[in-house]
């Protein structure tokens, strides 16, 4: 699989593919997407820098260990419902404040840290396995 | 959900509104606890020193959180906490009663057990493996079965014990480790996969999943849905879960491959969370047709009792005895639900709450034991007593204590449920529990006599010297039978307990009232 043309492209598709996890994930509030389906565009974006430039880069390229992400991302959704604790209502509720940025309204919530969560977890996990397998086949 | 910035014309329409009382927030915590531990310590992987350091105070805590708990259940009655504002049956609710909460508190303290024994029985690879983050994490799962109050929900917490109970079955991937594991994934998928199904047709029956509403709404559906065919798919989901008598091999095949460690806390906790599961589904969702059951499980009941005690007797592998002394304990158990009267629900109960204590503590007597004279086998083992009484001595309360024998604390649900059968005339579940008792006392004596009592074979005197405990180890051990011993000569609050608990069962309107507080009054 490590083409020329293959190579050349994949940083490029791999960087758009994890842009437009971003995306996904941002506008999965009220519209199709998510932290879920976010997660797995990123993680499908490393497989295929993977496959491409092999698993060593990938590894350096994202600093963590995919399973420590996957364990923050939890981490991180757990906490999300924890912060009900000091508004008075119970577990996992949303919790929204829009603060002014720059003129715009930016409504932010827990739920979007849920989501940040969520994809962390997903990116994690998958990306694990991945790597895993990738790494397997070359031996 | 409406736009973002506008708000909902009238929250209370979908919203809880009252607040959240700080002392109700221990139904949750203990879940969110372990999760936060365990994905903390899962960051932390790599640093195998620190793991048990943060992983045993946690669990500590995580203890006096479910004791809270306890406490607050008795005092308060049953609390609930339904996630996300919404109102149930839509949203999630966590809803522990007595019986969620007592169970939640004895496995909490058997968990800190296995964590305190861990530090000495599972070495840097298996805790580079994730032995600490995955007991947290199974934790959360056993912990969120005992309390939520959403059938789907219990089986998404069944899903996540059961992942954690893979990890901690592989622990180091050896070949009789996967052996054992891919017997014990497979057979517990097909029992996950039934209690799916189940619950997909109890939710096309009833159009809700929150337990109290299925309590409220079993009764109009009776005379019209095949509430039957449901109670027998659940009951062979959770038997299987339980390892009752035709489909428990998954147990004898898998619980002595894994770390000592971690057959500890397998035999300990997650056959009870089928037995739990039986109970709160059967005992009070569905009184009725487990009425209709009832024989059929009794029958069960007494095969898995005098099956597992006579398979655990032809063993010659200490832990392999020891799971089949699990089964049988389930036996004992099921008995207690097919009664279905308070005493034999409160035995039943009392007996999962010792079953919980006592089968962990043998697994770890028998850990230090194959540690001390170096083998798990009775043809080899020998001179335990020699080389340290004290362990000897709390092999043997154990020993006695799963035997039934006073004064442990195996003795009062026996007697509970011995009394109960014999109550409504079912003698041969009475003579089977006896029977039971003796098979076992004999099982008991033979590892006793062989192991701890005998003359190590072939030994010269350098092997038959005393030799100290290893310390973590034998705290944890001791721990758990001070349990046994104090639930054995003072069983009052104990009994208590479970007969309370059993009663919350049989009348689920303190369950009801919980969750719906305003339609039930009206």
């Amino acid at each position: 699989m490590r083409t020329v043309i293959f190579r050349s492209i994949a940083p490029y598709l791999t960087s758009l593919m994890v842009l437009f996890s971003i995306f996904v994930l941002l506008r999965g509030h009220n519209e199709p997407g998510g932290g879920f389906i976010g997660g797995l565009i990123a993680a499908s974006a490393l497989a295929i820098y993977g496959i491409a430039c092999g698993v060593a880069p990938v590894r350096r390229a994202i600093y963590f260990h995919p399973m420590a992400i996957s364990a923050f991302g939890l981490f991180m959704s757990a906490m999300a419902g924890v912060l009900s604790v000091f508004a008075g209502v119970p577990y996992m509720s949303g919790l929204w404040i829009y603060p002014h940025l720059f003129g715009v309204e930016v409504a932010l919530s827990s739920v979007l840290v849920f989501d940040i969560g969520v994809y962390l977890v997903v990116v994690g996990a998958i990306g694990s396995i991945a790597l895993a397998l990738e790494e397997r086949d070359r031996d | 959900m409406a736009g973002k910035t506008e708000p909902l014309a009238d929250l209370s329409v979908a919203y809880t509104m009252e607040k959240v009382a700080a002392a109700d927030w221990l139904v949750a915590a203990p879940v969110i606890w372990c999760i936060l531990v365990g994905s903390l310590l899962l960051m932390l992987r790599k640093h195998t020193r620190i793991q048990p350091l943060i992983a045993i105070p946690a669990l500590g805590i995580l203890a006096l959180m479910t004791l809270g708990l306890l406490g607050h259940v008795i005092q308060n009655g049953t609390v609930t906490m339904t996630m996300g504002r919404w109102l149930p049956p839509f949203g999630i609710s966590f809803t522990v009663d007595l019986l969620g909460a007592f169970f939640a508190a004895t496995s909490a303290l058997v968990a800190l057990g296995a964590g305190i024994y861990g530090r000495s029985d599972v070495d840097d690879t298996g805790r580079r493996y994730g032995f600490y983050p995955f007991l947290l994490l199974i934790m959360a799962g056993i912990l969120g079965a005992f309390m939520t109050g959403d059938i789907f929900n219990l089986y998404v917490w069944f899903e996540v014990l059961l992942i954690s109970s893979f990890g901690l079955l592989v622990l180091g991937s050896e070949r009789k480790q996967l052996d054992g594991a891919v017997k014990y994934a497979f057979l517990n998928l097909i029992a996950t996969t039934l209690f799916l199904v189940a619950t997909g047709y109890l939710y096309g029956l009833f159009g809700t999943l929150n337990m109290a509403d299925i309590a409220v709404k079993a009764s109009e559906l009776r005379g019209t849905a095949p509430l039957m065919t449901l109670v027998t798919l659940y009951l062979l989901a959770f038997a299987m879960k339980a390892a009752a008598f035709p489909v428990n091999f998954w147990l004898p095949a898998s619980y002595h491959t894994p770390r000592l460690v971690v057959s500890a806390l397998f035999a300990g906790l997650l056959t009870k969370v089928g037995i739990y599961a039986l109970l709160r589904i059967l005992g009070m969702l569905f009184p009725f047709e487990r009425e209709e059951l009832s024989f059929l499980i009794a029958i069960t009941a007494a095969l898995t009792m005098v099956l597992g005690v006579i398979g655990a007797l032809a063993q010659n592998d200490i832990r392999r005895s020891l799971g089949f002394l699990v089964i049988s304990g389930i036996g004992v158990m099921m008995a207690g639900l097919a009664l279905g009267s308070p005493a034999g629900l409160s035995g039943a109960i009392f007996y999962a709450a010792h079953s919980m204590v006592v089968m962990t503590a043998l697994y770890f007597a028998a850990g230090i034991g194959a540690r001390l004279g170096g083998s798990f086998e009775l043809t080899s083992a020998g001179g335990l007593y020699a080389r340290n009484a004290f362990l000897a001595a709390m092999t043997l309360i154990l020993f006695l204590s799963v035997a039934g024998l006073p004064p442990f604390s195996g003795l009062w649900p026996k007697i509970m449920l011995v009394k109960a059968s014999l109550d409504i005339g079912a003698w041969w579940l009475a003579a089977s529990i006896l029977v039971t008792g003796f098979l076992t006392t004999i099982t008991v004596g033979r590892i006793w006599v062989l192991a701890y009592w005998r003359p190590a074979p072939g030994g010269d005197d350098a092997d038959t010297l005393p030799i100290s405990l290893p310390a973590g180890a034998t705290v944890a051990l001791a721990g758990l039978v001070a349990i046994t011993i104090a639930a054995g000569v003072w069983p009052e609050p104990v009994m208590a307990l479970a007969q309370d608990a059993a009663r919350g069962l049989i009348d689920p309107s303190a369950y009801v009232l919980s969750v719906f507080p305003v339609e039930a009054s009206q």
